[in-house]
């Protein structure tokens, strides 16, 4: 019998297996560095300036020709360790790229290649980009908060520029010429005057060369670019729709068991009697058991689950009336902490802020408003739930696992197994996405665990009931606001005060003279995390929410109002442009037809987000018709992915507006499945459209994530303009608009 | 009740050995690496598991291998044809129909049987068709156009 996998030939082989050995060039030697990558020429780039000139000795060598800073590795001499990514040239022209950054489906593989091939002037199927093995590529934070487009396609960008010039500056050598007069483009140097020309791998040929740079050095202005700032397909895509790719939850490694775990009934409950004697009893299982962490292996998943059924267990719930999320607010508000001191940050994300005499504004206000809006739970539910496959040998520990921090998740499996990090390595295969709920390593250290105790491989893949509940959530939260205006329109006072959501984007952009705003951490009875663009969505929706019913009382239109409390350039015209594009001023609003619209800054974005919504019938289900959305990142890098982006934020985002929330009790998720946790669907996508606002004189912003954030305000307020309906909490509409 | 000891997929006949009971996707998955076929929920629920038995779409995590024995089972890695692909995949690249690409195997297993049934589907018929079919990453309106691309194709 055959392989049925009928193995498509032109699918690239599998990049997760463990065939490419480790390489790290960090502290090797550069002859050592070499014989493991290949002759070559290898850029480095020093993560900053200071580190980078004790790295190199203090002698930085500039070259102001075309501004590169950078110097050469002699013989014998370590390569620096302070690397933020790196690229190797190889004898056949082969790129290969490093980076910590990892693929979760917002195309970053595809943005950071376009990068590479935009300075280094060479085609993307030239281009292999290795990311997130903590094996082979510099240590990095992870791929969270919409960093990767502002920094790590910047860092690449210069790498590929240096590397070309080193390439031209060895042609210029080979020929005895001056590199001036010399073009490098397709993948080659050519001499223009003579007509001879030098492909990469042939400058490549035999060479050991090393440089490391630090530049902040002139990039190709987004003006000129070829590559970026083109729509490129994903550069994968062929193994995805091929059923190639493999996932974390798709790799199998030889003798590999299956795992499972024990999961106790509710939260904090913990483990008073354990007796396995039926699992071990079965032929092939393992359990494992250490405090109350229960879990067995099996050589397959049947044997597993039945293994695990077989456990006899009995726990100890914890003692007390437990929060659900019928009294949630309450006991959010009333387990705040005081807010932090005005001014305070909270970490990049965001600041309290105190402004003017908020006090006497408000009471001396024409028109006075105020209000209490609610941010339920909800799950990233990615489409791939958590998964790992540990494997131990020699004492060391290599765990392949969807994560966005593989650097994160090696640190949390060295503590776990008292190892030093050099004994750990993870690998991160593109994964089935994360939407920021897959920050931590839960499942690689349970299937650690689980590989040491077997003295084998070991896969475990949570259940979607296990990644409903025992993943975490976006952040709830109760957001107070109180506003005044004056008789004219213009916003006087601004209080704004936020308990658990989070900080991100919780200063206003429009113009108030006096203003409080403070967040208050509390004690949160669910696990939470991290989500996309974090706890911007709940201060959007809030804050969006309160200016319509703001424009309500001083009798203005809602986009009149905003622009009136607006400087911001670019957040004007991002809404002007929606406005225009979704016909705003034409609209009609019905009893059954509202319009409405919400937007904000976040994280280098500018996004406004006006939507068309229907009542299906007078108290009924409310469908969202129409969503048009204007996004300004600065130079757009690849605007079909942006497209991409920016109508999946919406869709996402649609779920949390009308109908996601997790319902808890007694230490319980109780609506842990899809088939109890409502998402989106075919049927409740909207038409959407996207205006790219593309600023070439505008440093790119990464895109993943802001543009959710205008969709829920916008919905609420398209109900409250066919209903007159004043809807105060997320989601806005899970059993239909009761009127 | 007898162990399933073989089943016919992408066209050829492979070794397995499995309960009766046993999920069609854990076989596929676990002793045959034809790991193309997602798990998403286990119940019913997300379509990622999505594979055609006789033509016929099937969520493979609610199909007992017992039942698929016998029958003609074809997964996404059997629906290229000799490095050809099928227009459906060939649409799905066209459109950029995929983000993180794990609902990818699911919604074309799903789509190919769909589209072989009804060759000229509305933008309607579609969505009633693929209700069943989750993508997180929201590519809902580009799984459509790829759909209607690949139709477009098949009737030209
Ligand atoms: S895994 Fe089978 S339908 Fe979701
Ligand atoms: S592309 Fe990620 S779930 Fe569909």
């Amino acid at each position: 019998m055959s392989d049925p996998r009928g193995r498509n030939p032109v699918v690239e082989v599998e990049r997760y297996e463990l065939d490419e050995a480790p390489v790290r060039p960090f502290g090797l030697e550069r002859r050592e560095f070499f014989k493991l990558m290949g002759a070559g020429v290898a850029i480095f780039l020093l993560n900053d300036m200071p580190t980078a000139a004790q790295e190199s000795g203090g002698f930085v060598r500039r070259r102001p020709r075309r501004g590169i800073q950078g110097r050469r590795f002699n013989f014998g001499e370590p390569l620096p360790q302070n690397i933020g990514a790196w690229l190797h040239i190889g004898e056949t022209g082969k790129v290969t790229v490093y980076t910590g950054k990892v693929e979760v489906g917002q195309n970053i593989r595809t943005s950071l290649t376009q990068a590479v091939a935009e300075e280094l002037r060479v085609g993307m199927e030239a281009i292999h980009m290795v990311m997130g093995d903590t094996a082979r590529v510099p240590f990095d934070m992870g791929t969270f908060g919409s960093r990767t487009t502002p920094t790590m396609n910047l860092q690449l960008r210069r790498v590929a520029a240096a590397a070309r010039e080193l390439m031209v500056e060895m042609a210029a050598k080979r020929w005895n010429v001056s590199a001036a007069r010399l073009v490098a483009s397709d993948g080659k140097v050519s001499d223009p005057s003579s007509g001879r020309s030098l492909e990469y791998g042939e400058l490549a040929r035999g060479q050991e060369m090393a440089q490391a740079i630090v530049a902040e050095d002139p990039l190709r202005p987004a003006t000129e670019w070829t590559v970026e700032g083109k729509s490129v397909p994903k550069v994968n895509a062929l193994e995805f729709v091929t059923g190639q790719h493999h996932f974390p939850a798709d790799i199998r490694r030889p003798r590999m068991l299956f795992g499972k775990i024990l999961r106790p009934p509710a939260f904090g409950a913990t483990l008073q009697s354990f007796d396995a004697s039926g699992a071990a009893a079965m032929p092939g299982v393992v359990v494992v058991r250490e405090g109350d962490f229960a879990g067995v292996a099996a050589p397959s998943e049947p044997e597993a689950e039945r293994a695990l059924a077989a456990l006899k267990a009995e726990w100890k719930l914890p003692s007390g009336p437990q929060p659900s999320n019928q009294n949630l607010f309450e006991y959010l508000k009333a387990h705040a902490e005081p807010a932090g001191h005005p001014g305070e940050e909270f970490g990049f994300f965001g600041a309290n802020e105190e402004r003017g005499a908020v006090g006497p504004a408000l009471a001396s206000a024409a028109h006075r408003l105020e209000a209490t809006y609610t941010i339920a739970y909800i799950a990233h539910a990615p489409l791939e739930p958590r998964a790992a496959v540990a494997e131990w040998q020699d004492g060391k520990l290599t765990v392949w696992t969807g994560t966005q921090r593989p650097f994160g998740v090696r640190n949390q499996l060295a503590e776990a197994f008292h190892l030093p990090e050099a004994r750990v390595r993870v690998l991160m295969p593109d994964m089935g996405s994360a939407y920021g709920g897959k920050h931590t390593g839960e499942a690689a250290v349970e299937a650690a665990r689980l590989a040491k105790a077997a003295g084998r491989p070991v896969k475990l893949v949570w259940t979607r009931e296990e990644e409903f509940t025992w993943a975490y959530f976006r952040p709830a939260g109760v957001i107070e606001i109180k506003s005044g205006a004056n008789a004219n329109g213009l916003l006087t006072a601004w209080e704004f005060h936020n308990y658990n959501s989070g900080p991100s984007a919780i200063r206003t952009p429009y113009e108030v003279p006096n203003q409080r705003i403070a967040f208050y951490p509390t004690r949160s009875p669910l696990r939470q995390g991290s989500y996309r663009a974090l706890a911007a969505t709940a201060n959007h929706f809030a804050r969006e929410a309160h200016m319509d019913d703001v424009a309500r009382q001083v009798k203005m239109d809602p986009l009149e109002f905003r622009l009136k409390n607006l400087k911001d350039e670019r957040l004007k015209a991002v809404f002007q442009a929606a406005a225009e594009r979704f016909g705003w001023r034409e609209r009609k609003t019905t009893r059954h037809r509202g319009f409405g619209m919400g937007g904000g800054f976040e994280k280098g974005g500018y996004v406004a987000t006006f939507a068309e919504i229907s009542l299906e019938r007078p108290g009924g289900e409310v469908r969202v018709r129409r969503v048009v959305t204007a996004f300004d990142c600065g130079a757009v890098v690849n605007p079909d992915g942006l497209r991409n982006q920016i109508v999946g934020a919406n869709i996402m985002g649609l779920g949390g507006a009308l109908f996601e929330a997790i319902e808890f009790a007694d230490g319980k998720i109780l609506n842990n499945r899809f088939s109890r946790y409502r998402v989106p669907r075919f049927s409740d996508v909207p038409e959407i459209e996207v205006i790219l606002i593309d600023r070439k004189d505008q440093p790119s912003a990464g895109a993943g994530e802001t543009p959710i954030v205008g969709i829920a305000p916008a919905i609420r307020n398209a109900i409250l303009d066919a209903t007159g309906v004043h809807l105060y909490s997320l989601p806005l509409v899970p059993h239909g608009l009761k009127a | 009740m007898q162990r399933v000891r073989s089943l016919t997929i992408n066209g050829q006949r492979v070794a397995v050995d499995a309960e009766p009971a046993t999920p069609l996707l854990t076989v596929l998955r676990d002793q045959l690496g034809l790991t193309g076929t997602k798990y998403g929920c286990g119940e019913g629920q997300c379509g990622a598991c999505t594979v055609l038995l006789n033509g016929f779409p099937r969520r493979s995590c609610q199909t007992a291998v017992g039942v698929a024995a016998g029958k003609k089972i074809t997964t996404i890695e059997g629906l290229a044809r000799n490095g050809k692909l099928h227009p459906l995949q060939q649409a799905f690249l066209d459109e950029g129909a995929l983000q993180c690409g794990y609902c990818t195997p699911g919604m074309i297993m799903t789509g190919v049987a769909f589209l072989r049934a009804n060759p000229h589907p509305s933008e309607a018929d579609i969505r009633r068709f693929m209700q069943g079919n989750l993508c997180r990453c929201g590519t809902y309106p580009r799984i459509v156009a790829a759909f209607r691309r690949a139709a477009a194709i098949k009737s030209s």
